[in-house]
């Protein structure tokens, strides 16, 4: 999306950088409002007050292992298995945060690194890795201006608002998180033939999953974490990438 | 049992952080091996084509209005990655089609 040199680092301030995410954040800061409006709900049944799910999305800001969550809180399951549940649900975080390691300079400090691992959401990685060269912290830092008070905010509305939505409402609203990451895996597809014919693996092997005996019954989180792991090792073998058509 | 939520929230949100934060400290040179390069390179995006399908036809009242956002949120997303739109579109088709179909 951006059109400035590879040279960012040097030869644009953070400033601009910091700008230039907020305006990159605009889109993604709504389409967080919509898919925690639809967490708060979730989270109202699960028992939880406006405040306390709030304070759960403004420090974890992941939709997948919130949901996970507030799931498990109205089971009242124990703490040990909620800690397992959200390690599987967020275990795709440490393979980007692998990934996203590789994207910034490697004179980055360690506080920007501790407050860019804060913001690792999916959406961050998607809009910064198609970013040229290395990745400046600043971009990172304005798209999350705006997105992570959306999804806080968002999620303390769903909560207040909760039963009071119409069930067309929650339902039509409900699509919005599979929209968000639609957003990031079909434009990248587009330009790479290899990630299209992937993506297109990876869901139909996530549908089998979901049909074929035994298997259907292990959960989706472990489902993912299994296929995410099979899935690229293959590709990376058959394809692996070159220098620089991975940018 | 008696489980307090703020513990919980403590809990989850704290594994959550390791997860995200181990890496991005540890891991300061630049790795060489070709085959975990295009491996992280690939992750991503088959981690979230996983959870997309079938999860989005099943999150909806009707598995059709599900199988709808999922078209149009490809078709959209083919055209702009702008994350408002494509995320929008789908909302809204999941919407109009089930004032028809319930």
């Amino acid at each position: 999306m951006s059109k400035d040199s590879p040279l960012n680092q040097l030869g644009i301030s953070n400033r601009q950088k910091f700008v230039e995410g907020m305006k990159t954040g605009i889109p993604i800061a709504l389409g967080y409002f919509a898919v925690s409006l639809s967490l708060g709900i979730h989270a109202k049944a699960a028992g939880l007050s406006a405040f306390q799910a709030s304070l759960t999305s403004f420090f974890m800001l992941a939709s997948a292992g919130e949901y996970a969550t507030f799931s498990l809180i109205a089971e009242s399951a124990g703490y040990v298995a909620i800690a397992v549940m959200v390690l599987i649900a967020n275990a795709r975080y440490f393979l980007m945060s692998c990934a996203f390691s590789q994207r910034i300079s490697k004179e980055t400090s360690l506080a920007k690194r501790i407050l860019l691992s804060f913001y690792l959401t999916d959406e961050m990685f998607g809009a910064s890795i198609s970013q040229p060269g290395y990745v400046n912290p600043f971009f990172c830092f304005g798209i999350m201006a705006l997105a992570q008070p959306a999804w806080t905010i968002g999620t303390g509305v769903g909560v207040v608002l909760g039963n009071a939505l119409p069930a067309g409402i929650v339902s039509a609203l409900s699509v919005s998180l599979y929209g968000m990451f639609l957003a990031v895996i079909i434009p990248a597809g587009k330009k790479n033939k290899i990630i299209l014919g992937l993506v297109t693996v990876s869901m139909l092997a996530s549908y089998l999953c979901t049909v074929i005996p035994y298997i259907k019954e292990v959960s989706s989180g472990i489902i993912t974490i299994i296929l995410t792991l099979l899935i690229s090792s293959i590709a990376a073998l058959l394809f692996p990438v070159k220098e620089e058509t991975s940018k | 049992m008696n489980h307090n939520i703020y513990i919980y929230i403590l809990i989850t949100v704290g594994v959550t952080y390791l997860i995200r934060v181990i890496p991005m400290t540890v891991l300061r040179r630049e790795i060489k091996s070709q085959f975990l390069k295009s491996f992280l390179y690939y992750v991503p995006y088959i981690t979230l084509a996983v959870m997309t399908f079938p999860a989005i036809i099943h999150s909806t009242q009707s598995i059709w209005s599900g199988i709808a956002a999922l078209v149009v949120g490809i078709a959209v997303a083919w055209f702009t990655s702008n994350l408002f739109w494509v995320a929008g579109s789908a909302c809204v088709v999941v919407f109009i089609l089930e004032l028809i179909l319930i």
